[in-house]
C-alpha cells in the first residue's frame, strides 16, 4: 500500500516535472515568425474565396450575384467540376486558368477541403416571380412533368434539396444567375459532365420559362439548417447520369 | 556605239543573274544526315524512353494535344498575328498521323522544315530551333511517336490570313531567315555549357517566346544574341529578356534558384507564372536536375544586355492622389502576403520589391496577376502550390492602375506609372 502509493507520488512528481520541462520549452521556443506562411489550404486556396466567399467590410458572407458556394458540397461533385475546367468540359476562362495546371491529387484534396466545411448560410432570395410561376417552379421541382419526361429535382438532389454523397449538388444557397447560366451553358453544349450527361438531357427538355421558373423557386428558398448534402437516394435515378453511375 | 547599247542592254540581263545567283546561294539547302543504323530508331524499350524525355524537354504534347484530348493527337489553336496554326497528328495513325512517315521524314520536318508531302512547313513549328537536334536525338523521338497508340484524329487545317497562307511568301521568309544547321559545339565551353546550349536553343526552344519577333515573325536565338524578351500580343504575356540583367537576365541569379524556377515552378526570386507556368508544368519539371543546371549555366553565360525598353525620359511620374489611393488598395488587398516592406513570405508569396516580373515595361504581366490571380504550376517540387487571388472583379481598371502605380514606384522599384487603358487592354484578352 505504502509502496503503491510511493510509487504514483514518484509518478506524479515525474509527470508534473515533464509538464514543467514541457511548460519551459514553449517558454523558450521563438516567437512565430511573423513571414511564416500557415501551411493550411485555407491559406493555400485564398485565391478562391475571393469570389466562393466573398465578404463584406464586416466580415460577413456575401450573397453575390454569380459566384456558387463551395462550401459543404459533395467532395465528388467538386473534384469532377475543378476536372471539368481544366479539362475544357466546362467553359469558364478564369477557372480553367487558375485550375490549368494543378494536378489530380490537389484537385482531390481541394475539393474534399471544401466539402468538409460547413455550408454558408444566405439570406435566400426575395420571390420575385408571379404566384403563378412560383407555383410551376415548386411543381418542377417536387414532381418534374412526366409528360415531358422531366424527372423532379428532388429525385437526384434529394428530398431537401442538399446534393448527395458523393457527387450530386445541393440546389440550395446558389444565386439565380448562376443557376439559369447553367441551364443555358447545358442547353449550348459549353458545360458537359461525364457521359451519359444526364442534366444536358433535362436541360433540352426544359422550356426557357420553364428554366425561369425552376432558379427563381430555388434561388427564394431557405437552406436548411443543416445543409449537408443526403448520404443516399433511392436508385435507380430517373435518368442514367455519368458523374452518378449506379452501383454496379 | 553598238557596243554601249549592248553593254546598257546586258546590264539589267547581268544584274538579274546575280541576283538569281544570290538567292540560289542563300537558298535553305535541305541537309540530309543519315542515322546512324536503323537501331537508332527501332522501337526498343531504350530508344522509346529516350524519345519520351526528349519530348518531355521539347514540350510536344504543349502544342500537339487539344484540351483534354488524346495525347500528341494534335487539335490544339495556336494564335498569331498571322493567323490560327493547329498543331498535327503525331501519333502513327496511317491516314491522320505520322504512320506512314519514315525515320528520314521525321528528320527532314525537324532538321528541315519540310513536311513528307514535300511542303514547306511554317516555322510556328520552331524547326529553327530543331534544326540543331541531332539525327540521333530525331530518331529516338521518332521512335517514341511511334510506340504511342494510333489515334485516328484528321489534323485541322490552319487559319491564315492572305497572304500568309501562300508557300512562295513561305519560301521567302525561309530565303530570309532559315538555314538548316547543327549547332557546332564550343569545347572550350565545356560539357555542361554545350549541353545547356542544345536544350535551351535547340530542343527547348526558349527563343520561340523570349525573343522578339519582327514584322514577319522571325526572331533570333541566344546565339543570334536574341533572348532579349518578347512579347506575345495574342496571348497577352510578355516574355521577359533572359539577358538584360532589368529583366529576367540570370546573370546574376544563383545558379540553384534558375534550377529551382524551371523544375519546381517557385523560387527564392520568383515564380513561374503565365505561359511559363505551362512550361514548367508540362516539360521542364520532368528534366533531370543535371540537365536544368546545364540549361542554368548556359543562360547565366549569356552577355548582359541593356533592358530592351529604357524608362524613356520624362515619363510624368503617377500623380499624388493616384499614389495615396495605390497605397491604400495595396494595404488592404497586398500587403497580408507580400507584406508592408514588399518582401513578400517565401517561398509562398514572392517579393514586389525588386522583382522584375513587376517592374517589366510592358507591365503587362503584373497587370494579368493582379486581374487573374494564378497559381504556380502544381510540380513534384511544389505539388501543393499557394495561389494568389484574382482582383478583376474588386478593382475597376484605374484602381489596378493605381496600386501597380505605386508598386512599381516603392521600396526602391522606379519604374514608370500604368494607366488605366494598359489594364483595359490587357483585361480584356480572356485567361485561357
Amino acid at each position: 500500500m505504502h509502496t503503491r502509493n510511493l510509487r504514483w507520488s514518484i509518478a506524479a512528481l515525474a509527470a508534473l516535472a515533464g509538464m514543467t520541462l514541457c511548460a519551459g520549452a514553449r517558454a523558450q521556443a521563438p516567437a512565430p515568425d511573423p513571414r511564416a506562411v500557415p501551411d493550411t489550404l485555407d491559406q493555400r486556396l485564398l485565391a478562391c474565396a475571393t469570389c466562393h466567399a466573398r465578404v463584406d467590410a464586416r466580415g460577413n458572407p456575401v450573397n453575390d450575384s454569380f459566384y456558387p458556394r463551395l462550401y459543404g458540397k459533395p467532395a465528388g461533385y467538386l473534384y469532377n467540376q475543378l476536372r471539368n475546367f481544366r479539362d475544357g468540359r466546362r467553359h469558364y476562362p478564369l477557372m480553367t486558368y487558375l485550375v490549368g495546371h494543378l494536378s489530380d491529387d490537389y484537385l482531390r484534396e481541394i475539393a474534399q477541403h471544401f466539402a468538409a466545411l460547413a455550408p454558408t448560410v444566405l439570406p435566400p432570395a426575395p420571390a420575385a416571380a408571379s404566384p403563378q410561376v412560383r407555383e410551376r417552379g415548386r411543381q418542377l421541382v417536387f414532381d418534374g412533368d412526366p409528360a415531358r419526361r422531366i424527372p423532379a429535382c428532388v429525385a437526384c438532389h434529394g428530398a431537401r434539396l442538399t446534393g448527395v454523397q458523393p457527387s450530386i449538388p445541393g440546389l440550395l444557397g446558389l444565386p439565380r444567375d448562376y443557376v439559369n447560366a447553367q441551364f443555358g451553358a447545358w442547353r449550348n453544349g459549353v458545360r458537359r459532365a461525364h457521359a451519359p450527361d444526364c442534366m444536358a438531357e433535362i436541360s433540352a427538355r426544359l422550356s426557357p420559362d420553364d428554366v425561369a421558373a425552376v432558379s427563381g423557386w430555388l434561388a427564394a428558398a431557405p437552406l436548411p439548417s443543416n445543409a449537408r448534402p443526403d448520404a443516399r437516394i433511392a436508385r435507380p435515378l430517373p435518368l442514367a447520369c455519368g458523374s452518378a453511375p449506379e452501383p454496379r | 556605239m553598238k557596243r554601249l547599247r549592248a553593254a546598257l542592254l546586258a546590264l539589267p540581263l547581268v544584274l538579274l543573274l546575280a541576283a538569281l545567283a544570290a538567292v540560289a546561294l542563300a537558298w535553305p539547302r535541305p541537309r540530309f544526315v543519315p542515322a546512324a543504323s536503323p537501331a537508332a530508331y527501332a522501337p526498343t524499350p531504350q530508344n522509346v524512353a529516350r524519345g519520351a524525355y526528349l519530348a518531355r524537354a521539347v514540350n510536344c504534347i504543349a502544342c500537339h494535344t487539344a484540351r483534354a484530348g488524346a495525347a500528341y493527337a494534335g487539335g490544339r489553336a495556336l494564335d498569331t498575328p498571322f493567323g490560327r496554326f493547329y498543331g498535327p497528328n503525331l501519333t502513327p495513325d496511317a491516314e491522320t498521323g505520322i504512320g506512314s512517315w519514315s525515320a528520314d521524314d521525321f528528320w527532314n520536318a525537324l532538321h528541315n522544315g519540310i513536311a513528307r508531302d514535300g511542303r514547306l512547313l511554317y516555322p510556328a513549328f520552331p524547326y529553327t530551333n530543331y534544326t540543331r537536334v541531332t539525327r540521333a536525338d530525331a530518331d529516338a523521338l521518332y521512335a517514341y511517336f511511334r510506340s504511342l497508340a494510333p489515334q485516328r484524329q484528321p489534323n485541322r487545317p490552319h487559319e491564315l490570313d492572305f497572304p500568309y497562307n501562300r508557300q512562295l511568301l513561305l519560301a521567302g521568309w525561309r530565303l530570309l531567315y532559315f538555314r538548316p544547321g547543327d549547332l557546332s559545339p564550343q569545347p572550350a565551353r565545356g560539357a555542361q555549357w554545350n549541353r545547356g546550349a542544345y536544350l535551351v536553343e535547340g530542343l527547348g526552344h526558349c527563343s520561340a517566346c523570349h525573343s522578339a519577333r519582327n514584322a514577319l515573325g522571325a526572331s533570333k536565338d541566344g546565339l543570334e544574341g536574341g533572348l532579349e524578351g518578347g512579347l506575345n500580343s495574342t496571348l497577352g504575356w510578355y516574355a521577359p529578356s533572359l539577358t538584360a540583367s532589368g529583366e529576367a537576365g540570370l546573370g546574376d541569379w544563383d545558379e540553384a534558384h534558375i534550377v529551382a524556377l524551371l523544375g519546381a515552378g517557385i523560387s527564392a526570386r520568383g515564380s513561374a507564372t503565365g505561359p511559363m507556368a505551362e512550361v514548367v508544368a508540362r516539360s521542364l519539371q520532368y528534366l533531370t536536375p543535371e540537365d536544368l543546371g546545364a540549361m542554368a549555366a548556359y543562360l547565366k553565360s549569356l552577355p548582359a544586355t541593356p533592358a530592351p525598353t529604357p524608362i524613356p525620359a520624362g515619363t510624368p511620374p503617377a500623380s499624388e492622389q493616384v499614389m495615396l489611393e495605390g497605397r491604400r488598395i495595396y494595404a488592404g488587398q497586398c500587403a497580408q502576403c507580400h507584406g508592408d516592406d514588399g518582401k513578400g513570405k517565401l517561398p509562398a508569396y514572392p517579393p514586389l520589391a525588386g522583382n522584375r516580373a513587376v517592374t517589366l515595361t510592358p507591365a503587362v504581366n503584373a497587370i494579368r496577376m493582379t486581374v487573374n490571380g494564378g497559381f504556380p504550376p502544381g510540380t513534384r517540387g511544389n505539388p501543393r502550390p499557394y495561389g494568389m487571388p484574382p482582383f478583376g472583379h474588386e478593382l475597376s481598371d484605374a484602381q489596378v492602375a493605381a496600386v501597380l502605380s505605386w508598386i512599381r514606384a516603392s521600396w526602391g522599384n522606379a519604374a514608370p506609372p500604368v494607366s488605366a487603358a494598359d489594364v483595359n487592354r490587357y483585361r480584356a484578352i480572356t485567361s485561357d
